[in-house]
């Protein structure tokens, strides 16, 4: 769906959102409140330029609109792929837009991404992954890299990558995919303003996409491992605690 | 001296970590679900070491990840060991979170379940900053920290690197197949280590502290590390953030035109940057001493 | 991938200690995983190995262990990621070694 489109069928009562360079930002209306819009267009690789601006309007939301949720619109090709990039630090602006993201939920602020198009891996992590929750809409791709390049990567024949991408979760790029394994909480159809006023009603600080991947059944042994752990943590420190009584 | 580089996980935990308690000790209970269907070996701990010790006599949580399996990237499993630890880290609140990273990012062979592991890592570790314990990342292995965990390091409250080290996103490889030989040359080492490299992050302020390739050194970093917490505002800020916003924009406005890392370290004051390559640490410290960034704007 | 399984009986010598995991997965290296578990004295012994059809050298290789340690009531798991014959019972001298030193 074209971003356009995307902002009518969001706030079917009006939008104060721009589109420039492929950096959407600006204010939506639904219910009488506003909601700050922030995300990429035209799946534009993700550089530090566009992150920066990203970042900056976050803080702007945290800073000048205490409470007013966010909604994170992603559509992107991935992390830009430069030397310069590179060289100036792209982790660090990455890293930087994830933070702002964490402080505006610390700060009480609901953030909500919705993957409209297309997102990889890179540009997407530290964006649409770092809300409350993240959806997308049915015809949405979400990947973490194409498969030509994965295949030289890790050395598995693409034939046999591309067998597995079509039916194994782990592998599949749609988002029917990433909802059974917890990576997105629930797919948008039909009318795009309810879907984001129940999501906005839904929306929990807490990360619970392990033990949704468990509950799903897309992805059983992370939650295990993470209770396994938490488990083993609290007997170690019981034991310490019996140590220093006797 | 004892080389952390050449250093295996495990190896790195017994010399940097007293009295060290691994959480979920290996185990064929704990090994990837999905790398036999592509064939590929499995590791009883997957790659991750987990666990609790002391540094200095202070209580520290620690995780060191294995380059020598599958370049220390992040599966199911792997990223789910560092969640727990993290997770546990808010409720028992060491005193630390050490992670001795060393990680080419997503576990590729684990497509989608590893990025989803490495942006719930990501969370958890900021949730641990936000109980007020210092994070505290090492990098020092010949793989480096790329990818999501390239990101997840700059999360943290202090970052600790030899000129060894290498901290970025993308590696040089996967640029140069996207975009050229021209863009990137992977097999030119100086140009890799000059754009990726501790020295070079250490000019930048991206990592806070630069140290020679031995365990003794390391040790007494994140004790220097843990000791400059004390002072700090470990949790995220407001001021902090809109700091590290100005900071980040200062360096694109002032250095985003520059072609090789050299012109940027020109630019910082430095005379003679073709030199930098060649300096020892010692001698690198002192040289950069008065020009280096600072991290007053680093959230 | 293979896997292949051995078991020896009537080991002579208990190691006792806690388990130990000596190597790393990565190539022409394996990781070996000694624990100490009531096995009717005998010592099992299971690869899984990325190399594939080795049999006749892993049982040989095997031997040899068995001949050299004589362990009782021992498991021993193994990830291998093309190792050589030498490299492999290495890290599983290694092993043992490092469950003896523990014991002490």
């Amino acid at each position: 769906m074209d971003s356009r489109q995307l902002l009518v069928q969001l706030f079917p009562h009006g939008h104060e959102v721009t589109i420039a360079d492929d950096f959407i930002s600006g204010t939506g209306t639904l219910d009488g409140q506003d909601i700050s819009v922030i995300g990429t267009s035209s799946h534009t690789p993700i550089g530090v330029e566009i992150a920066l601006a990203q970042a900056r309007a976050v803080l702007a939301t945290v800073r000048d609109y205490p409470q007013r949720p966010i909604l994170l619109l992603v559509d992107t090709q991935g992390q830009r792929l430069r030397h310069r990039d590179e060289m100036l630090g792209i982790n660090s602006y990455m890293a930087h837009l994830g933070k702002c993201l964490e402080l505006a939920r610390q700060s009480g602020h609901k953030i909500i991404a919705l993957v409209y198009d297309q997102a990889l891996s890179g540009g997407f992590v530290t964006s649409g992954m770092m809300a409350d929750a993240c959806y997308a809409l049915p015809g949405a791709t979400i990947r973490v890299m194409g498969l030509p390049a994965m295949a030289r990567i890790t050395k598995v024949a693409e034939e046999k990558l591309t067998a597995l991408a079509l039916h194994n979760p782990v592998f599949a790029p749609g988002p029917k995919n990433y909802e059974r394994m917890g990576g997105v909480q629930a797919i948008w159809d039909g009318d795009l303003a309810q879907c984001l006023r129940d999501a906005l009603l839904q929306a929990d600080a807490r990360d619970q996409r392990s033990e949704l991947g468990q509950q799903r059944g897309g992805r059983r042994k992370s939650q295990q491992v993470i209770d396994a752990v938490m488990l083993q943590a609290a007997q170690t420190a019981r034991t310490t605690l019996t140590a220093r009584v006797e | 001296m004892s080389s952390y580089l050449e250093a295996t996980a495990r190896q790195r935990v017994a010399a940097l970590i007293s009295e060290f308690t691994e959480f979920l000790p290996p185990a064929k209970e704990w090994t990837s679900p999905h790398l036999p269907q592509l064939n590929a070996p499995v590791s009883f701990d997957d790659g991750v070491i987990i666990g609790r010790g002391t540094v200095d006599g202070k209580q520290v949580y620690v995780a060191a990840q294995e380059g020598g399996f599958m370049g220390g990237a992040v599966g199911e499993v792997h990223g789910a060991k560092l969640v727990g630890l993290m997770r546990a880290a808010v409720i028992h609140k060491p005193q630390a979170l050490v992670l001795l990273a060393e990680s080419g990012g997503v576990r590729l062979h684990e497509a989608n379940a590893g990025l989803i592991a490495v942006s719930e890592v990501m969370r958890a570790l900021l949730a641990v900053r936000a109980a007020g314990i210092p994070v505290i990342v090492v990098i020092g292995g010949s793989n480096g920290c790329f990818g999501g965990m390239g990101i997840v390091s700059r999360c943290a409250n202090v970052i600790i690197m030899s000129e060894e080290a290498r901290l970025a996103m993308s590696g040089p490889e996967v640029i140069e197949t996207a975009n050229g030989v021209e863009e990137f040359d992977s097999r030119d080492r100086a140009l890799v280590w000059r754009t990726t490299g501790g020295k070079h992050r250490y000019l930048l302020g991206d990592c806070q502290m630069l140290v020679a390739d031995d365990d003794a050194a390391f040790k007494a970093a994140i004790v220097q590390g843990m000791q400059d917490s004390i002072q700090s505002e470990v949790a995220l800020s407001l001021a902090a953030l809109e700091g590290e916003q100005e900071m980040l924009t200062a360096r694109l406005q002032d250095l985003g035109n520059k072609i090789d890392p050299m012109d940027i370290w020109a630019a910082m004051g430095v005379e003679h940057p073709e030199d930098i390559a060649i300096l020892d640490t010692e001698a690198f410290l002192q040289l950069t001493a008065s020009i280096r960034q600072t991290e007053r704007q680093h959230g | 991938m293979e896997t292949l399984v051995y078991r020896f009986e009537q080991g002579q010598r208990k190691l006792g200690s806690a388990a130990q995991l000596v190597g790393v997965v990565s190539s022409g290296n394996l990781e070996v995983l000694v624990q100490s578990l009531d096995l009717q004295s005998a010592c099992e012994i299971e690869v899984n190995t990325a190399a594939v059809g080795f049999g006749v050298i892993w049982q040989a290789v095997m031997n040899d262990f068995n001949q050299r340690w004589q362990l009782a009531d021992c498991r021993i798991a193994i990830n291998d990621m093309g190792a050589t014959p030498a490299v492999v019972s290495l890290r599983m001298d290694q092993a043992i070694e490092a469950c003896l030193e523990q014991a002490k």
